[in-house]
């Protein structure tokens, strides 16, 4: 045991809280349900931050490289003498990190949701399953080893799968639910064989071992190939599968979208801050050894991310949902994150793609929850999510507009904001590896300005729709939260990452390159005003545009098809031509030979159920005859 | 007397019975008849014990000595049918063995 081992309760107190409003959902009446789990995690979240200080900040010896410090660790499972597979916590930057980013946004949701969801019905079970997240959450970013991880990583894709479900009543919403859940399922069988292989060339799980550059994964980088590529490059590849399929990387990304018919909270803290960059954190976690062990898997996370960045921010532009556009948004940020880890390389200035990676997480987490919660609070004034609905509402939701304006700017790089900073550091680091990534992200860093600036003038500007009443803002309860968020969007930016999360731990200076940051911050600043020209007030332009690259226009509305293609290739291909005679064999082979046993039974049963008739003078008659057969057989033949 | 009457005799004698009381037990309904129908079966096996010690081992009385065994356990046989029988009858209200196929009530 050690100093910090009261970080165990971080995770637990959320899970105290998860069996306890669940089991007395019924009993807790009104909003207690909501505040026992608001209560609840604001101790985490205290506990988070007082971590936070004394890690980065009290414990640390100026100077010195952050060690990753294990608080407290069990053996869970004990299979074998070599095979065990132990549960515990671990203190490192991007740990302590992650739980600051995890237990803020979170908290933050569960002020708001106390307004956001009052009244609904299950509002205790709401809670229950926000705290049930929590847990898994800070459970994963915590976790000692793979396996840990794998663990609650599949608890919080259950956590998302119920709160996607929320409204289980409503057929798009757990259609939604089973979509998300069976398409990360399907993504983390690829991380449950990348586990296997990785603890079956090293020989362990956990990740202190692991990320060691003189460790046992990363010497085995030269070991056995398999297709030209190191078992360990296959390894790392299959877990990014994992990781691309929680983080909605392309081509696993078709459930993100449909998760948004979750409660606007949820999409806030699950499919914006801390769930879908679980991903970003898997990568970042094992980082060492992907930087030294295995470049090739490395490149393959850059290349997706700067893929899905430019193909969700080409989608994002002309989908009219509100939480869709901001869901693709999410993509493509993701993306931006996968990209700067993919292009970083390890220790010193080299990993500045590591810190600009985490960095960006961080500052993502805080303008994204705060858009998410912003949209909330507008459909919560309008009730629809349609942008075509929407107009005119800056005079109506003041605070709403002025923080969903902060965390537009940020989003779309414009200084002093903090995405301005992360952003930055990320195509400083993109420039600096690949002219091609870089490209791609400069492109997609004017498209995002562009798609946020036209959901925020179609929300804000323009003229009023025809409301069902008139639109108010949204109560304090909900406002504070936006407000909160809105000052972390604005001044986390400053944090001196490159001094705090590092490849190696150990700090270095880092400077705003202007011949970088000048141009990044022009293509923000076109991207806003051409959506100005477009968007502010309503005028012909926008149809004029769509009129003139109408095939462009139609893919990307439609999402480029990937959802057809994938019901193509599930219904069309694999229902057909596999499932369909896998299902014709077991009903008619497997099924078949077992009913057919069971029918001959029953067909001879009945059939020599006579013998057994109960009349004595029959077992007699049989008895009798049988004697006189054998007499026969005795006297006359033998 | 008996050393007049040839082996054979006795025997069709007791055959007869053997099978009369065979015939019996197959075909009467009653229970009371069917127990008689043992009685017969019975007393023939005694006829065959007494007739073949006299005929084949005049000096031993084996075959009398089972007979009178045979005679004891046909009595208590007997005894314990009737009880049976008595049970049988103030459960269904008839001793006919067509009734009594099955293990209970």
């Amino acid at each position: 045991m050690n100093s910090y081992a009261y970080t165990l309760l971080i995770p637990l107190i959320p899970f105290f809280v998860f069996l306890f409003v669940g089991m007395a959902e019924d009993k807790l009446k009104g909003k207690l349900g909501g505040l026992i789990g608001t209560v609840g995690l604001g101790i985490a979240t205290f506990l988070s931050y007082y971590t936070a200080f004394k890690y980065f900040i009290t414990d640390h010896v100026h100077g010195t490289a952050y060690t990753s410090v294990k608080a407290f660790e069990i053996t869970w499972l004990h299979l074998t003498e070599k095979l065990t597979i132990n549960l515990g916590i671990l203190i490192d930057p991007i740990s302590v990190m992650m739980l600051i980013v995890v237990s803020t946004v979170s908290f933050m949701v569960h002020i708001y949701s106390l307004g956001y969801m009052e009244g609904e019905r299950g509002f205790a079970r709401f809670y229950s399953f926000l705290s049930l997240f929590s847990f898994s959450m800070l459970g994963l970013v915590l976790a000692t080893n793979l396996f840990q991880m794998y663990i609650f990583w599949e608890l919080v894709g259950v956590s998302s799968f119920l709160l996607i479900g929320y409204y289980y009543e409503k057929p798009s919403a757990f259609s939604a639910a089973k979509k998300a859940f069976i398409v990360t399922r399907f993504a983390d069988l690829g991380f449950l064989i990348g586990i296997l292989i990785l603890s079956f060339t090293t020989g362990t799980f956990d990740f202190q071992t692991l990320v060691d550059p003189n460790g046992p994964a990363i010497s085995s980088a030269g070991g056995a190939a398999f297709m030209g590529l190191s078992l360990l490059t296959w390894a790392l590849i299959l877990i990014f599968v994992g990781g691309a399929g929680k983080s909605a990387m392309f081509p696993l990304h078709i459930w993100l979208p449909d998760a948004m018919e979750g409660p606007t909270p949820v999409s806030a803290l699950i499919h914006a801050a801390t769930m879908v960059v679980a991903g970003v954190y898997l990568v970042a976690r094992l980082f060492p050894v992907y930087a030294l062990g295995g470049p090739v898997a490395l490149e393959v996370v850059a290349w997706v991310g700067a893929f899905t960045s430019l193909f969700a921010a080409v989608i994002a532009l002309t989908q009219t949902d509100i939480k869709r556009v901001l869901a693709f948004s999410t993509m493509s940020q993701i993306g931006y994150m996968m990209l700067s880890l993919g292009v970083s390389g390890y220790g010193g200035e080299e990993g500045l793609g590591f810190m600009a990676s985490n960095f960006h997480l961080f500052t993502h987490a805080m303008f994204k929850a705060l858009l998410f919660l912003g949209a909330g609070a507008v459909i919560h004034a309008v009730h629809s999510n349609d942008m075509s609905e929407m107009g005119g509402l800056r005079k109506y939701l003041p605070i709403t507009h002025m923080t969903f304006l902060i965390a537009c700017l940020t989003i779309a790089g414009i200084p002093p904001f903090s995405g301005f900073f992360s952003k930055d550091e990320i195509l400083v680091a993109a420039f600096h590896s690949n002219k091609i990534l870089f490209g791609i992200e400069y492109l997609v860093a004017g498209l995002t300005a562009f798609y946020m600036f036209r959901l925020y003038y179609s929300i804000f500007w323009g003229h009023d729709r025809h409301y069902h009443h008139t639109p108010h803002e949204a109560p304090l309860v909900m406002t504070i939260p936006l407000m909160i968020l809105a000052f972390g969007s604005i001044f986390s930016g400053l944090l001196p990452f490159h001094h705090l999360v590092t490849s190696d731990g150990l700090g270095f200076d880092s400077h705003i390159d202007w011949m970088i940051a000048a141009p990044s911050i022009l293509i923000g600043v076109v991207g806003i005003a051409v959506a100005t020209l477009m968007y502010k007030t309503e005028n012909s332009r926008p149809a004029a545009v769509a009129k003139t690259f109408s095939h462009l226009y139609r893919w990307s509305y439609r999402k480029f098809y990937i959802d057809e293609v994938y019901l193509f290739v599930t219904k069309k291909i694999i229902f057909n031509y596999i499932s369909r005679p896998v299902a014709w064999f077991d009903r008619h082979i497997v099924d078949g030979t077992m009913n057919g046993i069971a029918n001959l039974v029953v067909f001879c049963s009945f059939n020599i159920k006579g013998l057994q008739s109960g009349r004595v003078q029959q077992y007699g008659f049989v008895f009798v005859s049988g004697v006189v057969a054998l007499v026969l057989i005795f006297v006359y033949l033998l | 007397m008996i050393d007049n009457i040839p082996l054979n005799s006795f025997l069709v004698i007791s055959t007869l019975m053997f099978f009369i009381g065979i015939y019996g037990f197959l075909t009467r309904r009653n229970l009371i008849t069917m127990l008689m129908s043992i009685e017969l079966i019975l007393n023939s096996v005694n006829i065959n014990f007494v007739v073949f010690n006299k005929f084949l081992y005049p000096n031993l009385l084996h075959g009398h000595f089972f007979s009178l065994i045979v005679i004891a356990v046909a009595a208590s046989e007997a005894a314990v049918a009737i009880a049976i029988i008595i049970n049988i009858y103030r459960n269904f209200k008839s001793i006919d063995v067509e009734n009594l196929d099955q293990m209970k009530l």
